[in-house]
């Protein structure tokens, strides 16, 4: 009882130091709305958050496709699923409707990853997307075994993001730049190949993450790779 | 937008911040723990969108590409204590099937 009584005191005590935060706060806003708009021409893209994640602050982005990485590394493991525990689909109608779903979310897919450039969108929204198709293969009762078939293509699949970032980021230092320092001209056709391997590598990687565990064969051999 | 709505904004933000933290020290089971970190994530989103537009005119990029990046490295954080939870569970319950679901 004391210790709910005291979760109420701190989250109180959060909320209000929080509040006389925000009250406080400057004004005008400070920000980098201008420096972010004033570079947007030498960036490669018209959508100022895409330039952000892929321009201005890439590193953020590259990390951030390591967590992911390090995410499905962490849930393997833990363990192996054969996805015994996702049953069978609730219905034919299901399957009916995935026909129709699952390519139209892989096509919308594409379609953000390549509007990401001039309006919100992205490979993260895309991947989103893949990720969602592939969960609701696995809900209609796509075995995930079948990916234990071909290890070797899912682990290039996973890393693919990752890696293509990195090797962009350091060959555009053999150009004699600095890490992921674009080269004039090059920015927009460089941020779509490494946006479309993320995209890839996000989609594979949430559906891995539903999934939980290393895909394995059913008969629980192990992979052969 | 004015300053007004955006004010709203950042503290229900941090009213949700709130509540997430009272959930993580109230509860004791694993799962409604995870889902009150997740709410505590949701109302730093909330307010850095809020921050984002508190300067007029237009919004400021860089607090969006934060919470896109965040929702990402949440996403990732939350299966990962699924996964701990999941294995926690399973190893309390002495399941000799543990290895494999």
């Amino acid at each position: 009882m004391t210790g709910k009584l005291s979760a109420g005191i701190l989250a109180s005590g959060v909320f209000g130091a929080l509040a006389w935060a925000v009250i406080r706060l400057p004004t005008p806003a400070p920000g980098l709305t201008d420096q972010a708009f004033g570079a947007l021409d030498a960036s490669g893209v018209t959508n100022p958050v895409t330039a952000v994640l892929l321009n201005y602050r890439s590193t953020d982005t590259l990390l951030e496709l390591g967590v992911l990485l390090l995410a499905v590394v962490s849930i393997w493991a833990l363990g192996r699923s054969t996805g015994a525990g996702f049953g069978r689909p609730p219905g034919p109608l299901f399957a009916g409707l995935l026909r129709v779903l699952l390519p139209l979310l892989v096509l919308f897919g594409g379609y953000l990853l390549w509007i990401g450039a001039f309006a919100p969108g992205g490979a993260f929204q895309g991947g989103a997307l893949v990720g969602g198709a592939i969960v609701l293969a696995v809900l209609g009762g796509l075995s995930p075994s079948r990916f234990a078939g071909r290890p070797a293509l899912l682990r290039v699949g996973l890393t693919a993001g990752l890696v293509v970032f990195a090797s962009i980021g350091l060959a555009v230092m053999l150009a004699g730049g600095w890490f992921l320092d674009y080269p004039d001209g090059f920015a927009k056709t460089l941020i779509l190949v490494i946006e479309a391997a993320a995209t890839l590598s996000i989609g594979l990687t949430l559906g891995c993450l539903f999934i939980g565990g290393e895909p394995t064969a059913d008969d629980r051999s192990e992979p052969s790779s | 937008m004015s300053a007004a709505p955006a004010t709203l904004f950042l503290l229900v933000g941090a009213a949700l911040f709130a509540l997430g933290i009272a959930g993580v020290f109230r509860e004791s089971e694993a799962l409604r723990r995870i889902i009150a970190v997740n709410v505590m994530g949701s109302g730093v989103f909330l307010f850095l969108v809020a921050i984002a537009a508190r300067g007029g005119g237009r919004p400021d990029p860089v607090p969006h590409a934060m919470v896109l990046t965040g929702i990402v490295v949440a996403v990732c954080a939350t299966a990962v204590a699924l996964a701990l939870a999941d294995a926690a569970h399973r190893s309390d319950h002495d399941d000799p099937d543990g290895g494999t679901r």
